[in-house]
């Protein structure tokens, strides 16, 4: 089965769990065996796996026609597409796209990021997929997130095969309820155009069928999962400090609700003094947060060192002896089973889709700040629960695969073609 | 001939409330006292009371020919006097018409069998006091919390002057041996067991009800069929199950208590009679030895004891609890031995086990907690509270050892005053009665002399009446005397803190 995706980001340059996720499925849908995937990601910079998927950059891909000569071709985008198949897609451009900025290849520039005028290249990387849709042979088409969503209806329009959209997250996740309608309109209109939705967790299937009144007949949940650590990574040695460290990984802003973090710490704080809080990660809430430590009057414990990526996080996951998510609302929130297979015990709101899946991790209301202090502090005083939570949680976290993960898309895949 | 034993096992915890590590040292009660009452208020009038009524029926209706054992834990029966009172009465009338056999176990529902026997001692002499008190019974068979039973408690049991214990027809101790027999110790001959039989107790406690079982719908005549049927050597069925099997885990509705009540007419039919356990153990003799080298349970697949003690979360908690057992038995507050013996009711652990599958089912369906993490937190911050306790009374700085020297110190000295005391007492009593003596001789010596001497007697009486102060302030110093160092000695006690 031939599937094209359209993606927004993919390791190793990420944002986001976005990226991750992305990856992770379409590995393990290639584990499955018989998949073969296209995936279109905005910006792709060569150092990308290719093993079980081809990978085409919209930056890479003309939308206007530019008489150029294959060794310039080769010499302008060698490292990241083959020359063949910039000419092939230069054959199915479908419209004149000269009034639109393009460069000298005819291609429109992406930032692959989330920039200011973000809608603008959602609109860009629609009319690229105009092109790839006539280029490629596909069955199914598949768009994560709502970035991808109108491309993935541009695909469908253009070439009447089925349309899988991914619900990664939904503006009600990232705004805790207060919307942007344009979003909000390009979300709901992918769910319309779309033959299957699949989400993340059981909490977005109920935001899809409730806050965008999608039939749930066609929204399925599938769970994302981990991809196993590289042995290099859980070789990692970091120092211990001799204090226990409680630890916050992630962007600093309304949705994983770092203020109730704060609060907990101080909580705890007031009764133990071996232990420091650490709020990795930066946002718009950063300041806030500083602010919040300093008048609790625990700054003196509480450490914001930044955001952290790569290698970073895993050091830091290392040196830590608790995680806490406390997120106000999460669709999956792939952070803890990446601490649990780090052998770190992780606290976790209720309201993060993981809790559904998960079982060797405490689990709060994210606002129960009182249960959180207890978690904590349970975890850094008694051993047996800091062990029993390590050993199970590795454990746990090892049978939750992709490839399981996979078999799932690959049966709605099924579904929506009318083969099962 | 044949017999039934029916045992009925009564237990509910005091479950704990919520309580938050900065709760340590400030609030000292532990526990959800709206839970508790709402479940035992709930279960007695559900299950509890309409089966003892049932029993009371059953035994009145055969005059006297149904009898039955009944098990209640001593935390389940405070919680009974407490919250209903209405079923111990009842349990009063089972018990006057003799026909009903209470049992001893562990006040606590405890497993200090397993880890500390000085306590398990206490704890089962102090449930027997208890039984003795309120059904004026002596228990004389003996079951252990969860029927919880090894080689080395075996000889404890014995020591404890009881005759008979109850335990668990575990497969992987029994084999192919059947446990419709009496059987004896390996370690403590002398102790009789009697065997649950899984399957006839099983098929009433948990599948009395379900449709999908091919013996379903199960009736009074069939099921005393199936015992009937059993091979004639075989002479008794130990029937053991929670008294909430009625009412409860089977709804009455499912029709559980006229089944309750139609196996004895069937049971007469066959020929088959009804005994206590005294009597089963009284009338059988032991077919052999049994050896439990390992210590086994009716909870759980695994009929051991992994549903309190299987993972590290469990096996932590207990043994912090037990690590002070030895202090607490020091104290004699009362709150602070009330609170132990709550705190060590095995329910606590049952509800940190992190088993899956249909064993997780049964945890999680008796646990308040949402998962066995919150269990663990929960009840150790309990227990940290009730460390700090335990330590204002007497610093885990000092040595046990030199502890209990030092109370034996106080202690002897508290007997040396109280014999001192009693000698004061004795000897001022003497000179009372000598200056009594006295006075009545010089009166009479007084009026022996001439009459006009009688013209001054303030003269006379003045004086013996100094006489007798200067003994009486004698006797006066002399408990001060006594008394000045035993304060002194006490007083060590709180600088040593």
């Amino acid at each position: 089965m031939k599937a094209l995706m359209f993606g927004w980001e993919f390791p190793p340059h990420i944002l986001g769990g976005l990226g991750t996720a992305s990856y992770g499925l379409t590995k393990g849908m290639w584990e499955c065996g018989d998949m073969d995937i296209t995936f279109v990601i905005p910006k792709p910079y060569g150092d990308e796996d290719k093993s079980f998927a081809k990978i085409i950059g919209a930056s890479q891909v003309p939308v206007a026609w530019r008489d150029v000569s294959r060794e310039y071709v080769e010499s302008r985008i060698g490292n990241v597409m083959d020359p063949d198949e910039y000419f092939r897609l230069r054959d199915h451009i479908y419209a004149d796209f000269n009034y639109m900025r393009t460069n000298d290849l005819g291609c429109i520039e992406f930032s692959g990021r989330y920039p200011d005028n973000l809608l603008e290249e959602i609109n860009n990387y629609s009319i690229m997929a105009g092109v790839v849709a006539r280029t490629e042979k596909f069955d199914v088409i598949h768009s994560h997130d709502w970035l991808t969503y109108p491309a993935g209806i541009h695909a469908k329009q253009v070439t009447g095969k089925p349309l899988v959209i991914h619900v990664h997250a939904t503006d009600y996740d990232r705004s805790r309820g207060n919307v942007n309608p344009t979003v909000f309109g390009i979300e709901r209109d992918g769910m319309i155009h779309a033959d299957h939705i699949i989400t993340v967790s059981n909490l977005t299937r109920q935001t899809v069928i409730e806050k965008y009144g999608i039939d749930p007949a066609k929204v399925t949940t599938v769970h994302n999962a981990v991809v196993p650590l590289s042995q290099d990574l859980l070789d990692i040695q970091v120092e211990k400090p001799k204090d226990k460290i409680v630890t916050f990984l992630g962007r600093i802003t309304m949705q994983k609700g770092p203020e109730y973090f704060v609060e907990a710490a101080a909580k705890v704080l007031k009764l133990c003094h071996n232990v420091r809080f650490v709020m990795a990660g930066s946002g718009d809430m950063m300041d806030k947060m500083i602010l919040l430590a300093a008048e609790r009057g625990i700054a003196d414990r509480f450490h914001f060192p930044g955001f952290q990526k790569g290698r970073q996080v895993y050091e830091m996951l290392k040196a830590s002896d608790v995680y806490v998510m406390p997120s106000v609302s999460e669709p999956f929130g792939i952070s803890p089973l990446e601490a649990m297979q780090m052998g770190v015990p992780s606290i976790i709101s209720k309201q993060s889709g993981c809790a559904e899946i998960l079982t060797n991790v405490i689990k709060t209301d994210y606002w129960d700040i009182d249960a959180m202090a207890d978690a904590i502090y349970s975890i850094i005083t008694y051993p047996a629960m800091y062990n029993q939570l390590r050993e199970d949680g590795i454990k746990e976290v090892n049978q939750i695969t992709w490839d399981k993960a996979g078999a799932k898309v690959i049966d709605i895949y099924r579904k929506v073609l009318g083969q099962a | 001939m044949k017999a039934i034993c029916f045992y009925f096992q009564i237990h509910q915890p005091f479950r704990l409330k919520r309580y938050r590590f900065f709760d340590i040292g400030n609030s000292h009660y532990y526990y959800d006292d709206f839970a508790n009452d709402d479940i035992i208020t709930r279960i007695a009038h559900r299950s509890y009371i309409p089966a003892a009524e049932s029993l009371l029926r059953m035994i009145n209706e055969t005059g006297g020919k149904f009898r039955c054992a009944i098990s209640i834990t001593g935390l389940a029966l405070e919680q009974c006097e407490q919250y209903v009172p209405e079923f111990v009465d009842i349990l009063k009338k089972l018990a006057d018409t003799g026909k009903v056999e209470f049992l001893a176990e562990t006040y606590n529902h405890s497993l200090s069998s397993l880890i500390d026997p000085e306590e398990f001692r206490d704890e089962v002499m102090h449930h027997t006091a208890k039984i003795k008190e309120v059904f004026g019974q002596t228990p004389k068979v003996f079951r252990n919390t969860e029927l919880i039973y090894s080689d080395e408690i075996a000889p404890q049991i014995l020591d404890m002057g009881f005759k008979g214990a109850i335990t668990d027809g575990a497969k992987h101790i029994l084999g192919w041996k059947s446990p419709n027999y009496v059987y004896s110790a390996a370690t403590a001959p002398k102790l009789k067991l009697l065997l649950k039989n899984s399957k006839l107790s099983d098929d009433i406690a948990f599948r009395f009800s379900n449709t999908e079982w091919d013996a379903y719908p199960l009736t009074a005549d069939k099921y005393i069929d199936w015992i009937a049927s059993t091979p004639p050597e075989e002479q008794i069925v130990n029937l053991f199950m929670n008294l909430e099997t009625f009412g409860e885990l089977q709804a009455r509705e499912s029709g559980i208590f006229q089944f309750l009540e139609a196996l004895p007419r069937f049971a007469a039919e066959k020929g088959i009679d009804f005994w206590t356990p005294s009597e089963a153990i009284q009338k059988l003799k032991s077919v052999g030895e049994l050896s439990v080298p390992y210590p086994i349970s009716w909870a759980d697949e695994a009929r051991d004891t992994s549903a309190w003690l299987g993972n590290k979360l469990q096996n932590e908690a207990f043994r912090k609890l037990y690590s002070i057992s030895e202090r607490v038995r020091l104290c004699e507050d009362r709150p602070l031995q009330q609170d132990w013996a709550r705190l060590q009711a095995s329910d606590h652990f049952f509800y940190m086990s992190t088993k899956h599958m249909a064993d997780g089912d049964v945890h999680s369906h008796f646990s308040p907690y949402e998962t066995p993490y919150q269990a663990f937190t929960n009840y150790m911050n309990v227990l940290a509270d009730f460390i700090v306790r335990v330590e204002e009374q007497y610093p885990l700085s000092i040595e046990n050892e030199e502890l209990n020297s030092l109370l034996t110190t106080i202690r002897n000295q508290a007997r040396e005053i109280e014999t001192l005391n009693k000698e004061v007492s004795t000897m001022r009593l003497n000179a009372e009665h000598y200056n009594e003596e006295h006075k009545t001789r010089d009166a009479a010596a007084v009026e022996a002399k001439t009459p006009e001497a009688a013209a001054e007697p303030a003269k006379k009486t003045r004086k013996p009446r100094a006489k007798k102060a200067a003994p009486a302030a004698a006797i006066a110093e002399a408990p001060v005397a006594e008394e000045a160092p035993a304060p002194k000695k006490r007083g060590r006690k709180p600088k040593k803190q």
